[in-house]
């Protein structure tokens, strides 16, 4: 007998739960066994009895946690056994390490869980690997059609153009530190600012993570000794806290995709809004149900009204999970 | 366009004062004209254009996309004219970019029938950012906090040319000024084309009693100084105008007074609700202001009146050049044959000391101090530092506590500086009024300080504090305000002292301010 998707994948308080394989999937909370699709805080959290994931994720929540994060790791390398389930890991395009989750029963649907991900090119990670699927799990943080990400590499030139515009302001960037920051520098560097960039305390080890991992972010020197640099990159918090105070009448500068929506901006106090998002928006994420075809669509998280919608439009059997405890966009 | 859209996004995000002259002098620097004439018309606010309505615009949308997925994003941005910009389905066009003039001529002269058809095909050609801009170029709100004077500035910045050289031939051009811009870049000056043209005015500077005892008090005039609104009332060739102190025409509020400036000349005084002798409060002024059309109840219960202080032109002769003194000569042998218009009396004083006690004792409420005029001083456009003193009574002032604050941007990014106080009514703190200045910069440190330490909850971006610090709150006037929670609405204000020794139980009452009212 054929088992039905919904019997294999189903939300749960502490996050989806595969029963079929009995693990969970970016838990919210300890559980024995977990598979983590990517190193953000609110989909990767210590102390599980086992982890699986990339080798980059294990090591970046090594960086995060310390070493003894989990009882016991296992690298996702090609398709696993685990229980009545077959397991593989694909590129999200997400962050570094990010990765989907197929999960294919003995005998039942194909499911991808594809965690958060994005399908613009980045520099500091994988592209996006469509993986044929009869159930696709999908984030909808940006799920409405207002949301048109701009190309990066424009949005970064409105950065440059700023600093050329104002030569003695510091431009103070906030973003989140893994992924983000080091995206922004990259696409930076892309546009040819090869001056030193100062970043924040909190974005030291990541950034030095990413290095190790052979991307180039050119010369990084710390914000509290920032010599010449202009550019400054720092966790959005970091924005409310006296460490801006050093900087003498700087241009407060925010990447992400919620700068889209002018209100979210002006509520930060933000002087420079960089639309640049690490989460598809929404022609691609509509692009890429398209291209997968799945027979139904599962939304984690986000504005899911949006995306149920469109479904609906376009008579694709969908349902909201509604998960709790993702961020929107996190910091 | 796109330059055009990303230099409304630039000033709508950009705070300080400085930051948007650097951006709009650039923009003007950069931009071709007529282009850049059309953009100096829409921040300047002298664009008349066909006014797209927001039922237009739903209507436009509800063409292009699904009604459910608008409802669901028109409510997580929260403004139409945004929304619409940012959901306008792409559609792969080679038509060239649309520019600043194709815009504006389309909303100047396209017919009513024919506009949305228009507005459609042409957001089809655009990108988000440039839909929005084209949408608040239609809507008439392009809320980026640009003043005639902050473009004038910006112009001048840009060139060798005197912002009040701008001004002075300001009222005589027309969109798209390409003779402004040619005369700006080196070439002819514009002729100042209009009639009844408006003319750069005279400022005074602040002057505290210490700086009052080395000058003498023979070589000055004194008036009072009234708190109305400066005006310049110009009546040349058949036209009146009514003109605010930065250039605005401000005449068709006031049409009760225009019909009165039967003069040939300009002059420049303080407008005023006067009923017969008694002058009114701030507060009804403000009633008459930014109305297109005024009732007649309003003309009736309301009646504007202006009270000279000087005479700028009169008879087709320019006056500014001849000393105060003979001005105000001048101005005194003419007969206004109006009772809207009477000249603002001289102040009879022998010594600075006799001055001070007028000062202290104003015989209406509407007076805010003295005005100091050397006689011998023409009349220059601009601020100089020396012929005109404003010597302003001293302000009121109350005790308050801090309740909220929020952090300021440029300079002053990371630090908490503006502030929301309250008065104690009974047991409870009643917000009165917000304060951004007043401080020095080691106060505003002090103040960062404390916010970090007592904050007991935060909104957003805004914290709320513990009611612990008092704070000397001086203010220059204080209307009543059903708007506010505490009926009373501060001019001015500003923190004037930090209080760090006054226990808060001990700040002021709420009754005690309204009793200043």
């Amino acid at each position: 007998m054929s088992l039905k998707a919904e019997d294999v994948l189903y939300p749960t308080e502490t996050g989806l739960y595969c029963a079929p394989g009995d693990f969970f999937i970016d838990p919210m909370r300890p559980v024995p066994r977990a598979l983590v699709t990517h190193g953000h805080a609110d989909h990767a959290r210590p102390d599980h009895g086992a982890v699986m994931a990339t080798r980059q994720t294990l090591e970046i929540m090594a960086i995060r946690y310390g070493a003894d994060f989990t009882r016991q790791r296992q690298i996702a390398d090609g398709a696993t056994r685990i229980g009545g389930v077959t397991v593989s890991f694909h590129p999200a395009g997400h962050v570094l390490g990010s990765a989907q989750i197929l999960i294919v029963p003995d005998n039942g649907p194909r499911i991808v869980v594809s965690g958060d991900y994005c399908r613009v090119p980045n520099p500091v990670c994988a592209p996006f690997e469509p993986v044929a699927c009869d159930v696709f799990v999908t984030e909808a943080t940006f799920g409405l059609p207002v949301f048109r990400h701009p190309e990066p590499l424009a949005e970064t030139g409105r950065l440059i153009a700023s600093m050329a515009e104002f030569p003695d302001r510091p431009h103070i960037v906030g973003a989140y530190a893994l992924g983000k920051a080091q995206r922004v520098i990259a696409l930076a560097r892309a546009v040819g600012h090869d001056r030193p960039i100062a970043i924040h305390g909190a974005l030291k080890r990541l950034c030095d993570y990413h290095i190790e991992q052979g991307i180039d972010l050119g010369e990084l020197v710390s914000a509290s000794d920032p010599g010449e640099a202009q550019l400054v990159l720092a966790p959005p918090s970091a924005f409310a806290s006296p460490w801006v105070q050093r900087f003498r009448d700087p241009v407060l500068s925010y990447a992400s995709g919620w700068m889209t929506v002018r209100a979210r901006a002006r509520q930060r106090g933000i002087e420079l809004p960089l639309i640049l998002s690490d989460h598809v928006d929404w022609p691609s994420l509509t692009a890429t149900i398209r291209e997968l075809g799945p027979q139904e669509v599962w939304i984690t998280h986000g504005t899911e009204d949006g995306l149920m919608r469109w479904c609906e439009l376009q008579g694709i059997a969908s349902r909201p999970l509604r998960l709790v405890g993702y961020e929107d966009e996190p910091e | 366009m796109k330059a055009f859209a990303r230099l409304l996004e630039r000033l709508a995000f950009t705070a300080g004062r400085n930051a948007k002259l650097t951006i709009l002098s650039h923009y003007f620097a950069a931009t071709p004209d007529p282009d850049r004439g059309w953009a100096l018309a829409a921040l300047t606010g002298t664009l008349d254009l066909r006014q797209v309505s927001p039922s237009l615009l739903r209507r436009l949308a509800g063409e292009r996309v699904d009604a459910q997925l608008f409802a669901l994003s028109y409510d997580f941005v929260g403004d139409l004219a945004e929304t619409i910009a940012l959901i306008w389905p792409e559609t792969a066009s080679n038509a060239p970019q649309v520019t600043v003039s194709q815009a504006v001529t389309l909303l100047r002269e396209t017919g009513k029938l024919a506009l949305p058809a228009a507005i459609a095909a042409t957001l089809d050609r655009m990108t988000p950012p440039e839909r929005l801009a084209f949408l608040k170029l239609g809507t008439g709100n392009l809320r980026v906090g640009v003043s005639a004077r902050l473009a004038q500035v910006a112009l001048a910045q840009g060139s060798q040319r005197r912002v009040e050289d701008i001004e002075e031939i300001w009222h005589g051009l027309a969109p798209p000024y390409m003779p402004l811009f040619a005369w700006l870049a080196g070439g002819e000056k514009p002729e100042a084309a209009s009639a009844a043209p408006f003319r750069p005015v005279m400022l005074s500077t602040p002057v505290t009693p210490d700086d009052l005892p080395p000058l003498d008090p023979a070589d000055y005039l004194a008036e009072w100084k009234w708190d109305g609104i400066r005006v310049q009332a110009v009546s040349e060739g058949g036209l009146r105008r009514l003109y605010s102190r930065t250039g605005d025409d401000i005449g068709a509020a006031f049409p009760d007074l225009i019909e009165a400036m039967d003069f040939e000349g300009a002059v420049d005084g303080e407008l005023l609700i006067r009923r017969d002798a008694d002058v009114a409060p701030f507060a009804d002024l403000q009633k008459r202001l930014g109305r297109k059309v005024v009732s007649k109840a309003m003309l009736q219960s309301h009646p504007a009146t202006l009270r000279l202080y000087d005479i700028l032109t009169w008879q087709g002769q320019d006056l500014r050049p001849l000393a105060l003194a003979d001005r105000r000569a001048r101005l005194e042998s003419v007969n206004f044959a109006s009772p809207r218009i009477d000249l603002s009396p001289l102040l009879p004083f022998a010594t600075w000391d006799d001055l001070a006690r007028l000062r202290a004792a104003p015989p209406a409420a509407v007076i805010e101090g003295v005005m100091i005029k050397r006689r011998t001083s023409p009349y220059v456009a601009g601020r100089p530092r020396g012929p005109w003193f404003k010597w302003k009574r001293d302000p009121m002032v109350v005790d308050a506590v801090l309740l909220y604050a929020q952090s300021g941007h440029g300079k002053r990014s990371g630090f908490y500086s503006d502030f929301t106080f309250g008065l104690w009514d009974g047991a409870d703190l009643v917000p009165v009024g917000k304060a951004y200045f007043g401080f020095t910069d080691e106060e505003l440190v002090e103040l960062d300080r404390f916010v970090r330490k007592n904050t007991t909850q935060r909104f957003g971006p805004v914290r709320q504090l513990a009611p612990l610090l008092v704070v000397e709150v001086a203010f220059e006037g204080l209307n009543a305000s059903p708007r506010h929670r505490s009926g009373l609405a501060m001019r001015f204000p500003r923190i004037s002292r930090i209080r760090w020794d006054k226990p808060a139980p001990e700040a002021d009452q709420l009754a005690t301010l309204r009793a200043m009212l």
